[in-house]
């Protein structure tokens, strides 16, 4: 499940010759913008069948966090 | 049905004014839409339904007479009273025993404006029905804001139905949710929070810098594309199994043109034919209300002929959405007008 979760993060965010470790603040990601939110909506709704809304998402601030906040709605 | 739109054409990728060309090209890559029409000043959406209408009119050579409905679906109507729908009652000439009411819905507008007028039409005293459909989009959201500027166009479109067994039946999903109302918004200028000087200043928004004032609509593009994943394959599949057919038996789904990333991902996901999904947001944006019948006329012109079945798909403000299956016969689509 981690595995399929940082092969999704890097897709939605074109990362996929980076590494990813869950301390790290998502949004500090060079990346990260509202389009590659579009994105990351899109991956998890294919890979995990899953919506996080913007009032939690806005809470989220590690790798981690995000990770954890998947596993709870899968 | 008929199509018009503004002649003046914005080019997306030259749309530099308020932020940096990359950050330009990067956003009009992923939403992908290149051009959009903005209405002239003095133009209405009524004005650019009001061009269809009397093409299509003159296409078909209709006795206006005969039309005993107007519906006109806007949320950018000539003033707040009285209903803009009488105002082309007069302009078009028909009579005085027509049937005119506005409908106040953006994206899910056209699919519930068919199912107004086709509930109408169930009674055997009214002959014609003419749905009009137009927006101004351009002017209700800020140009300095980037969540919404490069998104939305201008279009009107009119429609005429009328009542025959060579349409059979059609099935409609209509549905609601307010408490996603904040989603997209425009917070003065109604009753609730009334005009004032204040609310037209414009002011920074958040932490990007996108500037608007209360008057100008907002959208939360992230909830919103969480909706539409949550909502509208569900309500899709629902139509489906309601009307007892396969998706794989219709000949086109026209949903509503919102941006291309989004649409791109919703025909993936319903495993859908390319070449059975037409898109027009590349040319016209978001129209709002109207892109799901100007994707029928700009994309559909020469493909209705004979009997087709159609799955339309409108969702967005409200939140409101609505699914339709319904049949046309040697549907005319006239040539795109452009006023």
């Amino acid at each position: 499940m981690e595995d399929k979760f940082t092969d999704a993060l890097k897709e939605a965010l074109e990362m996929e010759d980076q590494e990813i470790s869950f301390d790290d603040n998502f949004r500090d990601y060079d990346t990260w913008d509202s389009l590659s939110r579009l994105s990351l909506i899109a991956v998890l709704d294919s890979e995990f069948d899953v919506q996080i809304e913007e009032a939690e998402f806005s809470k989220l601030v590690t790798v981690r966090d995000l990770y954890n906040a998947v596993v709870s709605k899968s | 049905m008929a199509a018009a739109v503004p002649q003046n054409t914005i080019k997306n990728y030259e749309y530099t004014q308020y932020f940096p060309a990359e950050d330009v090209k990067d956003i009009v890559d992923k939403v992908g839409i290149v051009e959009r029409r903005f209405a002239e000043e003095g133009t209405c959406a009524s004005d650019l339904c009001y061009h269809a209408a009397e093409k299509l009119i003159a296409d078909l050579n209709i006795d206006k007479s005969e039309i005993d409905v107007l519906v006109f679906v806007s949320q950018t109507a000539d003033y707040r009273m009285p209903a803009t729908s009488i105002t082309l009652q007069h302009r078009l000439g028909l009579n005085k025993s027509t049937l005119a009411f506005d409908v106040s819905l953006g994206c899910s507008g056209f699919v519930y404006g068919l199912s107004i007028v086709y509930g109408f039409m169930q009674q055997q005293g009214l002959r014609k029905a003419l749905l009009l459909d137009g927006e101004t989009r351009s002017r209700v959201y800020s140009p300095k804001d980037r969540k919404t500027a490069f998104l939305f166009g201008d279009g009107g479109i009119a429609a005429v139905i009328d009542r025959d067994e060579a349409y059979g039946p059609s099935w409609f999903s209509l549905n609601s949710d307010g408490s996603k109302s904040s989603l997209i918004k425009m917070d003065a200028g109604g009753y609730r929070n009334p005009s004032t000087p204040e609310t037209l200043k414009e002011k920074v928004v958040d932490e990007y810098g996108n500037i608007r004032s209360d008057e100008h609509g907002y959208m939360n593009g992230a909830d919103v594309f969480n909706f539409v994943l949550a909502e509208v394959p569900k309500d899709i599949k629902t139509t489906l199994n309601f009307s007892g057919k396969e998706a794989g038996s219709l000949d086109f789904f026209v949903f509503h043109q919102a941006n291309n990333y989004m649409n791109e991902y919703l025909q993936k996901k319903l495993k859908l034919d390319t070449h059975k999904v037409p898109s027009s947001v590349a040319k016209f944006g978001n129209t709002s209300s109207v892109s799901i019948p100007l994707t029928m006329v700009s994309e559909l012109k020469g493909k209705l002929d004979g009997e087709k079945e159609l799955f339309l798909c409108g969702f967005g403000v409200g939140m409101s959405w609505a699914s339709a299956i319904i049949k046309t016969n040697n549907c005319h689509i006239s040539e795109l007008v452009e006023v």
